[in-house]
């Protein structure tokens, strides 16, 4: 079993540089979520040259839309959402320094590019593991487009969040081989 | 003279909403049962430990009357209605409704629907519920409450296939579906299998296959036979929890049949992911 290895945000490239897929993380700091109606309106703003709401220089997006936080807690249950989704936008993102980005499920040929030339990772979180994952975040605010409701940019505050390494910067994918280890082929199947 | 069973409307938006909630925050002993099995099973470490994180979450949840999974999901409710029921007070449709909407909001279950699905602005109440009523000869009004993600709903798929693709072809188009599905739809996955009858209906045996607890086969030993075949297909592919590889893929696949046209062999699979929240009443009966 893989140590765990903590990090803390924003993230340096020195840091991103020690990954390796299958790397077990626990991170501490700032996360910004943002989900599909959020990174539609982000990158709008990127093609009209306008000014982000927060600076995303190192910093990491954590795909979730989370359910409301009941009286007396910062968040409701805030697992990933499927990644796929947003990777139309992920590349653009990550060329202006996103330093990583969480969710669950495999990425585009073209994310896992973007990843290698810009030397960012992706970390995903257990799908479906929301009420534990709630326990890592301890403040919560909106930053904007809180009239998208779930899905608007919070910014949270989280201590030891648990995540894996599926992408490194060095072009390997967890998905790819993880499958590869456990799939029986049709020949072998008794 | 059949004297009616009446029921009031209230009571059936009181029960809703209780379902919603009792659905999200608590999870079946169905699902956890065979969470148990496929965390006592699987040999990828990585995967065996998610699974314990499964297990871990569910009992958060519980405990903490937290949603298991932020994706409360669109409220699909399946309504068996007794011929001799008679709803007092208010319709079936808004009692529903009104029901889904408490719930949601009382229990801070997450607001998932947009009310147009391109210009995509939230109802903020998760309302309109999906209904299907069905009318049966008991007296009783029967509500089944299913809280459906929209990540596995995504990865779910229909075909018109040829009487002559047969078995072998419908074995093919539902393991590929999942093969394709890969981590998105969070397995460990329970997957949901119509067979026959329409386009339409196939898709919504396929759903209604995902109602039958979670390690129950099907009545017909020929189908139970089928689910077997496509479980050990399935799970053969390596995908895994959350789909960094392993050996149990799915937790069951449920198939459900209905006679269909000479020249039609509709396949529908309809995938719901291990956050399988699906709770039952029974109102009319004394």
């Amino acid at each position: 079993m893989t140590n765990i290895i903590h990090i803390n945000t924003p993230l340096s490239d020195a840091v991103v540089e020690e990954l390796k897929i299958g790397d077990k993380v626990k991170i501490s700091g700032t996360l910004y979520t943002a989900r599909d109606a959020a990174h539609k309106r982000l990158v709008n703003l990127i093609d009209q040259g306008k000014e982000l709401p927060f600076d995303i220089k190192n910093q990491i997006i954590y795909y979730v839309g989370p359910s409301p936080a009941p009286p007396g807690k910062p968040i409701g249950s805030c697992g990933p959402t499927t990644s796929y989704r947003m990777d139309k936008y992920a590349p653009l993102l990550l060329s202006l320094g996103l330093k990583a980005t969480i969710g669950k499920g495999g990425r585009s040929g073209e994310v896992v590019e973007a990843m290698k030339k810009y030397k960012a990772v992706y970390f995903v979180a257990t799908g479906g593991a929301a009420a534990l994952l709630a326990q890592s975040v301890k403040k919560m605010e909106i930053v904007a487009y809180e009239d998208l409701g779930t899905e608007a940019i919070r910014k949270l505050e989280v201590e030891n969040f648990p995540a894996i390494v599926a992408n490194d910067i060095y072009g390997n994918d967890l998905y790819k081989d993880g499958i590869f280890q456990y799939a029986v082929s049709i020949q072998c199947n008794s | 003279m059949v004297t009616p069973i009446r029921i009031n409307a209230s009571e059936i938006s009181e029960t809703v909403s209780r379902l919603c909630m009792d659905a999200n925050f608590n999870l079946g002993s169905d699902v956890i049962n065979a969470l148990d099995i496929a965390h006592e099973k699987e040999v990828s470490p990585i995967a065996k430990e998610i699974l314990s994180e499964l297990l871990e979450n569910a009992k958060i949840a519980r405990k903490n009357k937290m949603p298991l999974c932020q994706d409360t999901g669109v409220a699909v409710v399946f309504v068996e209605m007794g011929q001799n029921v008679e709803i007092i007070g208010g319709c079936l449709r808004d009692a529903i409704n009104a029901g889904v909407r408490k719930g949601y909001k009382e229990g801070f279950l997450r607001k998932s629907i947009v009310a147009d699905p391109l210009t995509r602005v939230n109802t903020n109440d998760n309302t309109p519920a999906i209904i299907h009523t069905e009318f049966v000869p008991e007296n009783h009004l029967k509500i089944t409450f299913m809280a459906k993600g929209g990540g596995c709903e995504n990865m779910s798929k229909i075909v018109m296939l040829t009487p002559a693709d047969g078995k072998e072809g419908l074995i093919h188009f539902v393991v590929e579906t999942v093969a394709r599905a890969m981590a998105n739809p969070c397995p460990p996955i329970i997957v949901g299998v119509g067979i026959g009858g329409t386009f339409d209906y196939a898709a919504l045996l396929a759903k209604k296959s995902l109602l039958r607890p979670v390690g129950t086969e099907n009545k017909n030993p020929g189908t139970a036979q089928l689910e077997k075949e496509l479980l050990g297909k399935i799970n053969n592919l390596g995908i895994g929890a959350q789909g960094l590889g392993g050996r149990i893929t799915a937790l069951a696949v449920h198939v459900e049949s209905h006679p269909c046209h000479i020249a039609s062999l509709p396949v529908a699979v309809n995938i719901d992911c291990h956050s399988h929240r699906v709770k039952t009443a029974i109102l009319g009966t004394e």
